[in-house]
């Protein structure tokens, strides 16, 4: 049962995630936090953060680890499987149609009114993330209770890489050493 | 002639090289697949690159992956295919294990906890950044129907809760119609 909703999660992850990257994240987020509850949101973020780190797509690193999580190695490949199966199967169409006809513009029309939504789309997923940081798992905003260190941490962290234009990598990287140098700085006060 | 045989091992070589190398996502592995099977190995032409290209970035999923089953489907068919998603699959899904393994263990030391919290606002402020560029580009474009679908999709997604899906499908339907549209206008 659970490698069947794994492989339908990351089927509809496969088919609806549009434009690379960060596109697939939003989708993750819904399948994997919020119906299934495969992962909390601060563990959704780690997973994100690794992706960030390690090579290959969020989407097959998401697949990875929430299907070794649920189901061991097993639910790892049917959960990858799941998410590469669209793509395989629409990849080569369009190159088979493609060489036919050579024409695209339905399919480019699509996309053009597809790329705002998924810009939007990750501009909400970034929310959720943000408000974990900043909040914690509780999901309630309560200003007393920020964890005010991150919401510093984030605006250095901007910062680097809108004014310096620094390597993402090398931002998130000093982000954690910042937290860990305030949180030993506290420790000894 | 070479053979198929060989092209599926260097294929396959180059693509677990590939992907076992890229940080930075999909964009960044399709730039170094044209320098390799255009440049590197005559197998494919410019043109054709960049149109295959386009099929991957028009497809749904990680664009990592449908470069490579594009440029292994053009290269020796289906063979070509499973032979360059497996290929491209092996060094995440190895990686990932490991750590998804250690991750217990890893989130539960107080040196790594602080870090990974620390990352979390900066994975945040990444994330805020390319937003930010790929808004700006919406807004410059000067499309009020673009404007409009990313103020709705956000103002859906953030505020309602409306599942990502539906948004996806209403966005795709959207896009149809402005083509259907479009295509009336030109017959006038």
């Amino acid at each position: 049962m659970i490698y069947l909703q794994l492989l339908l999660s990351f089927l509809q992850i496969g088919l609806f995630s549009f434009g690379g990257g960060y596109a697939a994240m939003p989708l993750i987020q819904e399948q994997i936090v919020d119906i299934h509850g495969w992962l909390d949101m601060e563990q959704f973020t780690d997973l994100i953060t690794i992706s960030q780190m390690t090579p290959g797509p969020i989407a097959i690193n998401s697949a990875t680890f929430v299907g070794i999580r649920i189901a061991g190695i097993s639910g790892a490949l049917v959960a990858s499987a799941g998410c590469i199966l669209p793509s395989c199967v629409i990849v080569v169409l369009l190159a088979k149609l493609y060489l036919k006809y050579e024409n695209m513009d339905v399919l480019q029309s699509v996309l053009n009114s597809l790329r705002p939504a998924v810009v939007a789309m990750i501009a909400s997923a970034g929310i959720s993330i943000l408000v974990t940081a900043f909040w914690g798992n509780s999901a309630v905003i309560d200003l007393t209770k920020t964890n005010w260190s991150l919401v510093v941490i984030f605006l250095v962290s901007l910062v680097f890489l809108q004014k310096l234009k620094w390597n993402p990598v090398l931002v998130m990287v000093l982000a954690g050493v910042m937290k860990l140098a305030v949180a030993v700085i506290q420790g000894q006060g | 002639m070479r053979s198929k045989k060989e092209v599926l091992i260097k294929l396959f070589i180059s693509t677990l090289y590939l992907s076992a190398f890229t940080f930075g996502g999909g964009y960044v592995i399709v730039t170094l697949m044209k320098k390799k099977f255009v440049d590197q190995y005559h197998w494919i032409e410019e043109n054709e690159m960049l149109d295959l290209v386009a099929i991957a970035q028009s497809s749904p999923g990680a664009i990592a992956v449908n470069g490579a089953i594009v440029v292994g489907y053009k290269l020796a068919g289906m063979v070509g295919a499973v032979t360059a998603i497996i290929a491209t699959i092996i060094p995440p899904f190895l990686i990932i294990s490991l750590i998804s393994v250690f991750y217990n263990a890893f989130r539960n030391s107080f040196l790594i906890s602080q870090l990974l919290e620390g990352m979390q606002a900066g994975v945040g402020a990444v994330i805020a950044s390319v937003v930010y560029e790929m808004a700006a580009g919406v807004v410059c474009g000067k499309n009020p129907v673009s404007i409009l679908i990313m103020a709705g999709a956000f103002a859906a997604t953030c505020f309602f809760g409306v599942n990502v899906v539906y948004v996806v499908l209403a966005c795709g339907l959207i896009g149809v119609v402005r083509t259907i549209i479009e295509r009336k206008g030109e017959k006038k």
